[in-house]
């Protein structure tokens, strides 16, 4: 017989899979609008972030009607965290909507001449968006932990991003408008990692039942998995 | 307050009143039953919620000083109308109370098949296809199905609660009206009886009293709040447990009183 709660949790997992799926996609188009200079397609990114606000709704709701039946132990970190990788989402939501506006002014000047390394960066992003998805299905704690660090990385990168592109500002100033798009689109992407970094914190605290938030200790050795996770 | 969302109502209950001698334990409540759902009724001690339940099927009727006023119709039938038997009100609605209470002499088998054998039934296939049936749907089949002719009282407090119910299914009621049907089991027991509730709703309507506001939000589709005999809210079971209208509602889901 089917325990009340699994149908319910399973519907959860599932929404936020799908929730999930839609913001990778956001991101990918936002990348590719920004870098073929394709203003449809960034013009589409933003009429689609409404579909992640409305999960991250539908998802809260969900959340509230399953804490009704008290749910414990796993069942009650799942649905606390769900919570919270939901608003990650809807927030990566958001950056992929920003890029992709600066992606459309961007599509309207000629580009600048200057060599970036946006493109690693939005690899970087990426790549810590999708291990942080994949952690979460997989249920596997290690690969989220190995995660957080790589966020560092990506600091570094988009402060280097940002010095390229302040120092080409000052010797090219019929630039600025374009350089300061070029800095946000940087600064989106950071975000996106941190969002990744913080779901992967996340997934850690719901099979873990650890709490590996700025403690600074991210690279320790991971505890046993928690009981049922 | 929320009217019920499904689209057929199993128990209309109009204007109701019970009476014990000169004590009035419900007062004037309105109330109607979703049918194929579960509905739970919740409130402090004393709140008349147990006998608003035993007014359903009449049960109230069994104490002498019992006088009620008002209307419950069935499937758009007045159960309390004068041509109406209180027996056959009580095979239209079931009936499964705190304490299990199997007969202590009969056996599994003999205890399902009570009811049926009481109507008439003597057929021996028909008894064996309904115990089967019955304990099925009471996700009790499994358990005791090698020892159906074994005493009903060496089953667990969990599985006489079980055959309880596969007793009252037997005769196939419409409604099944539940007294805080876990509250004398432990916590495994308590959660297999909140996944047979969840079960049964899909053939029949059910009506459950419980002082567990979890065990009510987690098998409940519907919740009615009682307090000192008066129906305050009645809603959808997550309004009333995430938003209620009412402050006394408010009051008692956040545990400021009772």
């Amino acid at each position: 017989m089917e325990n009340y709660f699994e149908a319910g949790l399973d519907e959860l997992r599932q929404k936020l899979l799908t929730m999930a799926s839609h913001a990778e996609t956001a991101v990918n188009q936002a990348l590719q609008a920004l870098l073929q200079r394709d203003y449809d397609l960034a013009l589409r990114v933003k009429e689609n972030d409404r579909i992640l606000d409305q999960f991250e709704v539908e998802i809260d709701e969900m959340v509230i009607q399953l804490l009704t039946k008290a749910p414990l132990a796993t069942n009650l970190r799942l649905v606390t965290v769900a919570m919270k990788i939901s608003q990650n989402l809807e927030r990566i939501g958001d950056e992929a909507t920003k890029i992709a506006k600066r992606a459309r002014d961007l599509s309207q000047e000629p580009p600048v001449k200057i060599t970036l390394d946006l493109p690693r960066l939005a690899r970087m992003a990426l790549d810590m968006l999708k291990a942080a998805l994949d952690a979460f299905v997989n249920h596997d704690s290690a690969a989220a932990r190995a995660l957080v660090p790589r966020d560092k990385e990506v600091d570094a990168l988009n402060k280097e991003i940002h010095q390229t592109l302040a120092q080409h500002m000052v010797e090219n100033p019929d630039t600025i408008g374009r350089c300061l798009h070029l800095m946000v689109v940087s600064k989106s992407l950071e975000r996106i990692a941190d969002h990744a970094k913080n779901m992967a914190e996340d997934v850690v605290y719901l099979y873990e039942a650890q709490d590996i938030r700025h403690t600074g200790k991210n690279q320790a050795a991971p505890a046993a998995p928690a009981a049922g996770a | 307050m929320a009217e019920p969302q499904n689209n057929s109502t199993a128990l209309m209950v109009k204007n109701l009143s019970v009476f014990f001698g000169k004590n009035q334990a419900v007062k004037n409540v309105s109330l109607d039953i979703a049918a194929r759902a579960v509905t739970a009724i919740i409130g402090p001690s004393g709140c008349g919620k147990s006998t608003f339940l035993r007014a359903i099927n009449r049960m109230h009727e069994l104490n002498p000083e019992a006088r009620m006023e008002g209307e419950i119709k069935l499937f758009g039938d007045d159960i309390y109308s004068r041509n109406v038997e209180p027996v056959v009100v009580r095979r239209r609605v079931g009936m499964v109370f705190q304490k299990s209470n199997p007969f202590p002499t009969m056996s599994i088998f003999e205890n399902v098949t009570v009811g049926l054998r009481l109507n008439g039934i003597r057929n021996r296939k028909l008894l064996a296809e309904h115990t089967e049936q019955s304990l099925r749907m009471a996700a009790l089949w499994d358990e005791v199905k090698d020892r159906l002719h074994a005493p009903a009282i060496s089953l667990s407090g969990g599985q006489q609660q079980r055959l309880c119910i596969a007793r009252a299914l037997a005769v196939e009621p419409e409604v099944l009206l539940m007294d805080e049907p876990a509250s004398a089991l432990d916590p495994l027991a308590t959660s297999k009886i909140e996944d047979l509730i969840v079960q049964l709703k899909k053939d029949y309507t059910i009506v459950i009293v419980t002082h567990n506001m979890q065990q009510a939000a987690r098998a409940s589709d519907f919740t009615a709040f009682f307090y000192l005999g008066e129906l305050v809210e009645f809603g959808p079971t997550t309004k009333i447990f995430t938003s209620p209208s009412q402050k006394r509602t408010e009051d008692y889901v956040t545990g400021r009183f009772g």
